[in-house]
């Protein structure tokens, strides 16, 4: 690949059950570029998380994918509340989902706790009432798993 | 041992069987899905109670070799043909997490 490929998703925020349909659509595409099973695993698991993130905080946003041949760049965008606390945020168990999305499974406060643990990098930018930007890099054959 | 190996052995009911001949090296139980994600294993057969339909993208996006869902619990409506679609196996089984956790055990 001389250049990036780039995916553009719109994460619907209204529907809780196609909630993931970007990240299973991404997993699709990164198995026919060929890419090895563990990078696609940690890539489509961080992004479904980011996903989740947005529909149940920031009704929707966007997604953006690039692919290099030696970097997956996952960028989530929303126009939610912001996140006012981003420590708090990162510690595992620490969640602010109502109770309807805790009865589907999610909201156990390990969303962006897997994000940083699947990607290489991970930058949250967050204004509060203005939204939120999660940047999220996978390096190719420098997996922090193997 | 493979989905169908596990299915015949366990006489569990197959609600779904897109992949029978998926090995299964591993499992894992858990309801939380953030949990599952983060802890499951490519190849494990995860135990759950949980049957919404956000159980098929967690199966696809972790690599489980299926799902299998515990205490008699009956899958959501539409989950069957999702899963189905998905190339997800979905089983289900009377026994409860534990019980049938340790019979797993024993067969891998």
């Amino acid at each position: 690949m001389a250049e990036a490929l780039r995916f553009h998703y719109d994460v619907d925020g209204d529907n809780f059950t196609s909630a993931g349909a970007a990240s299973v659509e991404v997993k699709r595409k990164l198995r026919q570029l060929g890419f090895d099973a563990e990078t696609i695993r940690r890539v489509s698991i961080a992004m479904y998380e980011g996903e989740i993130n947005m529909v149940v905080h920031a009704r929707g946003g966007s997604a953006d994918v690039y692919v290099d041949k030696d970097c997956i760049t996952i960028i989530l965008a929303d126009s939610g509340p912001g996140i006012p606390d981003i420590d708090l945020a990162m510690q595992e168990g620490y969640s602010t989902a109502p109770d309807n999305i805790r009865a589907l499974g999610f909201g156990a406060g390990m969303g962006l706790p897997n994000m940083k643990r699947y990607t290489d990098e991970m930058k949250i930018e967050t204004v509060l009432k203005k939204g939120t930007t999660v940047t999220m890099k996978v390096y190719i054959n420098a997996g922090k798993l193997s | 041992m493979t989905v169908l190996g596990l299915k015949e052995t366990l006489n569990l009911t197959a609600f779904a069987l897109p992949q029978e001949e998926r090995q299964v090296r591993g499992g894992y139980a858990g309801d939380l899905l953030s949990w599952v994600m983060g802890k499951a294993e490519a190849d494990d057969a995860w135990l759950t109670i949980m049957s919404n339909a956000n159980i098929v993208a967690v199966a696809l996006l972790t690599d489980v070799s299926c799902i299998i869902l515990c205490e008699g619990v009956m899958p959501d409506a539409g989950v069957i043909s999702l899963a189905a679609e998905k190339q997800i196996n979905l089983l289900g089984s009377e026994d409860s997490v534990f019980a049938l956790a340790a019979q797993i055990s024993h067969l891998l």
